[in-house]
């Protein structure tokens, strides 16, 4: 047993933080951050400004995906590098729907073509992608969904509706499972993988507003859109496998070990600048408590990872372990999110950024702490719930 | 970045495994347990032929030149057998305290009698006051001529009863609760001042208080320096805790294996109860705590020992996590065993009680909760107001 790094490991290391020293632009830090302070939405270039820099370089906006299609091809001790040191240093996540969702998926099982079409456009960050899973009626029981597509010559026809879709209000594509056979033996057997350019006539697309007021997720209808059949993932009505190796992959990245990390040592900084009983609240033994418990939980689960990562160098892919770190990954972002907020006292309360107030009040440390906790209810829903993960985890592996 | 082990630590592993399995069933064990010595000497002769009592000693002595994993390794069977024989408090403690304070004379002298299985030290540490303080010491030792005289009471010392030599741990000068001040004195089992008064704990281990009364020590058999034992002291427990840990490590995944298997073959209402969800969602949760504690138990192996405050970090944490580990996991054991779970007769309450137990010694989660926040939350830099935070 070894934890410690390589030489090439630490020179990678070293590479990693250059690079973001020297590439990650100030500007973008400077707009982040004042929009963030305010409550504001970031805009598609915010979201996207570091995936374009980092795809112009050794194909690092996708650690994991093999060199032929442009990726890093990372080892797993790499990877858990790259992720550490883009979390210290703050630099704004790459959204997941390209890079580590359908582009598996379009390198995996689509056809040399829509390999072409697609995977320059989700590695250099020019196509902005968004996912077409969950319908109103169909959300743990995904199989259940009753968005259809009907074939009709050269095309599909796609009618229904698709929900929770995030970002699609920047989105060029979605990635969409539609029901090709709908009397299937199994629902799961009429499922079909389809690529939709969002410019099509017929989709429509629809806010949701999240509880911190935030405008993340939407409805996205679909009215006789036409959809060219070139456009189909592998072959009618597998898309359920499709679908579940996505899942896996999109669990994978979920724990979020490196930015809990980082979130925990600015709450001690608050902490210490918040007073109570008199004295910085970080003396106060029944905070510091909670504190240790939540850095406790993240020493495990980051050597949980490791472990899981050690695994998956010697071969093996994202199993169900995943569910275990989604759900652990999830419950101590939660933690997090609430202890920062419980930080603040009263300053939980203002909430800028409405059209009421646009003016700071109290610490800006405070701003939008309790919206980042509201907000964060969402992480043990989405993804699949945590409680889809644990039947994951009886079925596949306790055996039950 | 690995976690594999070896090629020697699979074989000592396998070595380990098969000595549980051939000589440690339920029976013999609860033969063991029963009997007026609580041991079995048979056994520790065995652990010697095996190699076994040399594992954390130097070559020089004899020893195997064992490494923390290697520990981890051989209290982790123990754990999953249940091992009741006194390795923890003899080999790795007091074992310990002599590899890191003897003198060249004193190693050469005991380590290859402890290897060979001829003498068994434990260390007498605890007082009825000291609660978790290591450094709460009453017992006082005087000095006489070239002699010293050793008046005090030690608690629970475990495996006191099969030991041949006690450590002692007293006060030379200083206050009692003072970290300076403290001595170590090597004493024969049978010398006159020392009044054992043996038990068998909960968890059918063994234990003695120990009455010192005048007893006399010449100053040859001390370890180490006068007055300045505490820092050894701790780095021993640290260790040792570690250890421990590692035996939890075994006995959870024991529980957390056999519970999911009960509940796989146990029927009610037509079907094996595994089948209810709310039994599906518990036996996750029993697994993620398995995972978890064995994570944090890696973290502690491979942290940087030679650097204290890294240890002592890393030992605590360990040490706390499973701690709760123990009673989340433990306490669910026995509750989906149902009325199984609360006999003698069936080997799950067992299982959790030396676990319990565990969570103890060498304090509970609370004391290492508090020492790991003392050792993590000073000094922090109060906030950079230029930079605002990401919790995303």
């Amino acid at each position: 047993m070894d934890t410690a790094f390589s030489t090439e490991d630490k020179k990678f290391q070293e590479e990693v933080r250059d690079f973001i020293k020297s590439s990650y632009p100030q500007e973008l830090r400077d707009s982040i951050n004042s929009k963030r302070k305010l409550g504001q939405e970031l805009s598609r270039d915010d979201l996207t400004a570091w995936h374009k820099i980092l795809g112009k370089h050794n194909g690092w906006s996708a650690p994991s995906w093999p060199k032929q299609y442009g990726g890093a091809e990372l080892t797993p001790t790499q990877k858990y590098i790259f992720e550490q040191e883009c979390a210290k240093a703050e630099c704004q996540y790459i959204m997941p729907f390209g890079i580590n969702m359908v582009g598996p998926v379009i390198y995996t099982f689509g056809n040399e073509k829509q390999k072409e079409q697609h995977l320059p456009g989700i590695l250099n960050g020019e196509t902005f992608w968004c996912q077409g899973y969950s319908e109103p009626g169909s959300g743990s029981d995904l199989a259940s969904l009753k968005t259809s597509a009907v074939k009709e010559g050269d095309h599909y026809i796609v009618n229904g509706q698709k929900t929770w879709t995030t970002m699609a209000q920047y989105a060029d594509w979605i990635f969409c499972l539609v029901r090709t056979n709908p009397d299937a033996e199994k629902p799961q057997q009429g499922i079909s993988f389809l690529l939709i350019d969002m410019k099509t006539p017929g989709i429509t697309v629809r806010p949701i507003k999240l509880m911190d007021g935030s405008h993340e997720v939407n409805e996205t209808w679909f009215d006789n859109v036409k959809v060219p059949v070139e456009n189909l993932i592998g072959q009618e009505n597998m898309g359920w496998t499709y679908a579940k190796f996505l899942l896996a992959h999109e669990r994978s990245g979920i724990a979020g070990v490196a930015r809990s990390k980082k979130a925990i040592e600015r709450i001690k900084q608050i902490a210490s600048s918040e007073m109570s009983y008199g004295e910085p609240l970080i003396q106060d033994p029944a905070f510091k408590a909670k504190i240790a418990a939540a850095e406790l939980e993240l020493s495990a689960l980051e050597f949980t990872e490791l472990r899981t990562l050690a695994k998956d160098s010697a071969g093996k892919g994202p199993g169900p372990e995943s569910s275990l770190l989604k759900i652990k990954g999830t419950d101590i972002q939660q933690s997090v999110t609430e202890l920062a907020m419980e930080a603040v006292g009263y300053y939980a309360n203002p909430h800028l950024g409405t059209t009421l107030s646009n003016e700071y009040v109290g610490p800006e440390y405070a701003t939008n702490l309790s919206g980042t906790y509201f907000n964060f209810r969402k992480a043990s829903i989405y993804g699949g719930s945590n409680e889809i993960q644990r039947n994951i985890i009886a079925k596949m592996v306790l055996g039950l | 970045m690995n976690f594999d082990f070896t090629e020697e630590q699979t074989l000592l592993d396998n070595m380990v495994t098969s000595f549980v399995r051939d000589n440690y069933d339920w029976d013999t064990r609860c033969n063991i347990v029963k009997s007026e010595e609580g041991w079995k000497e048979e056994n520790w002769k065995q652990f010697a032929e095996l190699g076994l009592l040399g594992v954390p000693f130097e070559e020089q002595y004899g020893g195997l030149g064992g490494k923390p994993t290697d520990l981890m390794i051989v209290m982790e069977q123990f754990g999953k057998g249940l091992v009741v024989e006194p390795y923890l408090p003899s080999v790795i403690l007091a074992g310990g305290l002599i590899s890191k304070l003897g003198t060249e004379t004193q190693k050469n002298e005991i380590i290859p009698e402890i290897i060979s299985g001829h003498r068994r030290y434990v260390f007498a540490y605890a007082e009825p006051q000291s609660r978790f303080d290591l450094f709460d010491i009453k017992t006082s030792a005087t000095q006489k001529n070239e002699n010293y005289i050793i008046n005090g009471f030690k608690s629970v010392v475990f495996g006191a009863s099969s030991a041949t030599h006690l450590i002692i741990a007293a006060r030379t000068s200083d206050d009692q609760r003072s970290k300076s001040g403290i001595t170590l004195f090597l004493v024969d089992v049978k010398s006159d001042g020392i009044t054992l008064q043996n038990y068998p704990t909960i968890d059918e281990y063994r234990a003695s208080e120990v009455v010192i009364e005048n007893l006399n020590v010449s100053s040859e058999n001390i370890l180490g320096t006068v007055n300045d034992a505490y820092d050894t002291i701790e780095e021993v427990v640290d260790i040792s805790t570690i250890a421990a840990c590692s035996e939890a490590v075994g006995i959870l995944q024991v529980l957390k294996d056999s519970t999911t298997e009960y509940c796989k073959n146990r029927k009610q209402f037509g079907q094996p109860i595994s089948k209810n969800q709310v039994i599906q969602h518990r036996l996750v949760d029993m697994m993620i705590e398995y995972e978890q504690a064995k994570s944090i138990l890696y973290m502690a192996i491979t942290a940087d020992h030679s650097n204290s405050e890294e240890r002592q970090k890393a030992t605590s944490a360990a040490k706390a996590r499973i701690g709760k580990a123990i009673k989340s996991l433990g306490e669910s054991s026995i509750q989906l065993h149902g009325g199984m779970g609360v006999v003698d007769e069936y080997n799950v309450s067992h299982y959790f009680k030396r676990a319990t137990m565990i969570g103890v010694l060498f304090g509970n989660v609370d004391y290492h909760m508090k020492r790991y926040t003392d050792l993590t939350q000073s000094n922090i830099d109060t906030f950079d107001k230029d930079s605002s935070i990401s919790l995303s």
